[in-house]
């Protein structure tokens, strides 16, 4: 007995019954895609995350006035105040450029555009702290906030839907219906999701204190603040930045050691950890439910072989007698379910990598099709058409050969 | 040659022991060719299954070629069948969808025959049939007779030493079945080959050498028939003629259906 010669009977045995094998091949195809689309997905996902968080620089400190995951934050004990930014730059050390900044959602439009962009106020460190860089014109200079100029730095989507290609320096923009003039537009960091700078506008933090924000970005008549990003002078001193902040603040602020500080002090490599963590529980929460599909298909081989052993219980029963021992039953049934499994492995695949170069295509997620998914997902497959196999084979296997030839 | 020693096999049926065999004695030589008679129940059945390896019996000694057989495991079982018996079924049992040739190798590849030995063994084995130029026809393109003879190829493909046939002209007209009768007895003249032929049909059973009588589970008569039927020979319709010939078949001579 040859695998070949094996292999020959389980193609023949499935080609003569085409549409109940094509269609137990489709619920394996549906669960094998399934995995493969929503891993690579996934994978991209996290990728993308990551290597946002990367470009944003690599000795980065933020601070942020709520927590960042789950309520509070907002009360005025909690908000984060320009006096703090000052305490930080004169008692912490080892700063290599700070930023401060209030972020808010405004209306923003030209004469016959209008939409809703995060506009921030910034000072001038922000390009270098979180390493934007100018396309077209100029960033702030420290000029520009001591005089509240009405200027604005915009994101490279925000001048594309605004101007339509027409060039935005000179031009003017209203931010709450007041008129701002654009004096430069940030180059594209080429991400897409919610860390991307391309779609915020930058006001001088004066500015937008005196102009803008208004009691929004008041608490008891001090200026607050939306968040710091700190740069560090280099990756060793990240740690002493962070506790050294977090002890002014509580300083600041009047708490103890073990008060809850309300804010949020976390370096990027924190920040990397926490959000492809959560990336990955994701990929493979998804990936699970898409494995459910995937065992879902697998009864539907082990049913089908069930099926198939009864209808051919004369046939197993002339085999037995013409000399097949049981093993040679056993494997013939477990060839054509693994045969069943991997022919529907393959298709998966393939439509898997299809379904996630479409993601890629439309520019929704730059999936990452992997070897080791593919590997997974094909190993995986084998592995269930030889698990629901077993029963059905071992049944066939089994059949005493007198009662299966009488079997009508 | 084969032997039987004081065989039983017993099976419960809802509570009830039957006893299909009750002390089975025979042997048969290499090169016989006997029939083994008896109207339905009186264990043939059982009893071919025995003789075919295809079951152990409950009591008793069973002899292939001197090998003992009565305690053997199943994949032992299976080995024998593969090498050493071959079956021809009253329903031909054929594959569907797959070609006479392929049906004839079937038993090869349970014997370890090397892949490429097999077409040519099974050709040969066809030829002998008569059925060469059909081999690569499947059997709903063949009538009866032709896949009897398939079925039949089938059997000598592993050149057994016993040939078994449960009724093999059962299904089929009566001129088909001389015909099949006639290949048979042909074998045996030419192949002496051990042919047992199992049949509650009198008539057939005159067509072999030697006829043994089952009547519940008991071999109760075991004839020389000295001048076996010439296949082709029109079946008498003298109730005389099984009278004398068969004092304890069911001798009304009509085909009774199994089933």
């Amino acid at each position: 007995m040859s695998i070949l010669n094996n292999i020959r009977i389980a193609i023949r045995a499935l080609r003569s019954n085409m549409l109940r094998s094509s269609l137990t091949v489709l619920g394996i195809v549906i669960g094998v895609a399934a995995v493969v689309a929503l891993l690579s997905i996934g994978r991209g996902a996290t990728q993308g995350i990551t290597s946002q968080v990367e470009g944003m620089g690599t000795n980065l400190v933020t601070i942020s006035s709520a927590r960042r995951f789950g309520p509070g934050g907002s009360s005025s004990e909690g908000s984060l105040l320009y006096s703090d930014y000052e305490a930080i730059i004169s008692k912490v050390d080892n700063i290599a450029g700070i930023a401060p900044y209030y972020q808010s959602q405004e209306t923003v439009s030209t004469t016959n555009k209008s939409s809703t962009y995060s506009v921030i106020g910034v000072t001038t460190s922000y390009e270098d702290v979180t390493l934007q860089t100018i396309d077209v014109g100029r960033f702030f200079t420290s000029e520009d906030g001591l005089t509240k100029a009405r200027v604005a730095v915009i994101g490279s989507d925000v001048s594309t839907d605004l101007f339509e290609g027409l060039n935005p320096i000179g031009r003017t923009i209203k931010i709450n219906n007041a008129d701002f003039e654009v004096i430069g537009v940030l180059a594209s960091k080429g991400t897409s999701g919610f860390m991307s700078g391309d779609s915020n506008v930058l006001i001088p933090l004066e500015t937008g204190y005196s102009k803008v924000f208004g009691t929004r970005a008041k608490s008891n008549g001090k200026n607050t603040l939306s968040g710091i990003s700190i740069s560090a002078v280099d990756a060793e001193s990240v740690n002493g930045v962070i506790s050294r902040t977090e002890t002014v603040l509580r300083s600041q602020h009047g708490l103890g050691l073990n008060d809850d500080l309300g804010f949020t002090v976390s370096s990027q490599a924190q920040m990397l950890s926490s959000l492809s963590s959560i990336s990955d529980t994701l990929t493979s929460f998804l990936g699970a439910i898409a494995g459910i599909s995937l065992l879902v298909g697998g009864i539907g081989i082990m049913n089908i072989t069930l099926v198939s052993v009864t209808e051919r219980t004369r046939e197993i029963g002339l085999r037995k007698a013409v000399g097949a021992p049981r093993k040679a039953i056993l494997f013939q049934f477990l060839v054509e379910t693994v045969t069943l499994s991997l022919i529907g492995g393959v298709l998966g695949i393939a439509l898997g990598a299809a379904i996630a170069g479409i993601f890629t295509f439309l520019g929704l997620i730059e999936a990452a099709v992997t070897a080791d998914v593919l590997l997974l997902s094909f190993s995986f497959s084998a592995l269930i058409g030889l698990f629901f196999g077993l029963y059905p084979a071992w049944q066939a296997s089994k059949l005493s050969p007198i009662e299966a030839l009488r079997y009508e | 040659m084969i032997e039987a020693k004081n065989i039983t096999k017993t099976y419960t049926l809802g509570g009830d022991e039957v006893h299909a065999l009750d002390g089975v004695n025979l042997k048969i030589n290499d090169g016989e060719m006997v029939s083994i008679m008896g109207p339905s129940g009186s264990g043939k059945s059982t009893l071919m299954a025995i003789l075919g390896c295809l079951d152990t019996p409950t009591s008793g000694d069973y002899f292939v070629d001197d090998q003992p057989v009565a305690k053997l495991k199943e994949n032992q079982l299976a080995y024998l069948r593969a090498h050493k018996i071959g079956f021809v079924f009253q329903q031909f049992n054929l594959l569907p969808r797959t070609s006479a040739l392929e049906n004839v190798m079937l038993p090869l590849t349970y014997d370890g025959t090397k892949m490429k030995d097999r077409i040519a063994r099974a050709e040969t084995a066809l030829e002998i049939v008569g059925l060469k130029e059909r081999m690569q026809h499947h059997p709903n393109q063949l009538s009866g007779g032709q896949q009897q003879r398939v079925a039949i190829a089938r059997a000598l493909v592993n050149d057994p030493a016993i040939l078994l046939a449960d009724e093999p002209t059962g299904n089929l007209d009566s001129k088909t079945g001389a015909e099949i009768m006639a290949l048979f007895q042909d074998l045996h003249a030419k192949k002496k080959q051990t042919v047992i032929y199992v049949t509650h049909d009198s008539f057939i059973a005159r067509h072999t050498n030697r006829i043994i009588h089952l009547m519940d589970g008991k071999v109760v008569h075991d004839e020389i028939n000295k001048k076996p039927i010439k296949a082709g020979t029109e079946r008498p319709d003298d109730l005389l003629f099984y009278l004398n010939g068969n004092g304890n078949g069911n001798g009304n001579g009509t085909k009774e259906k199994q089933k």
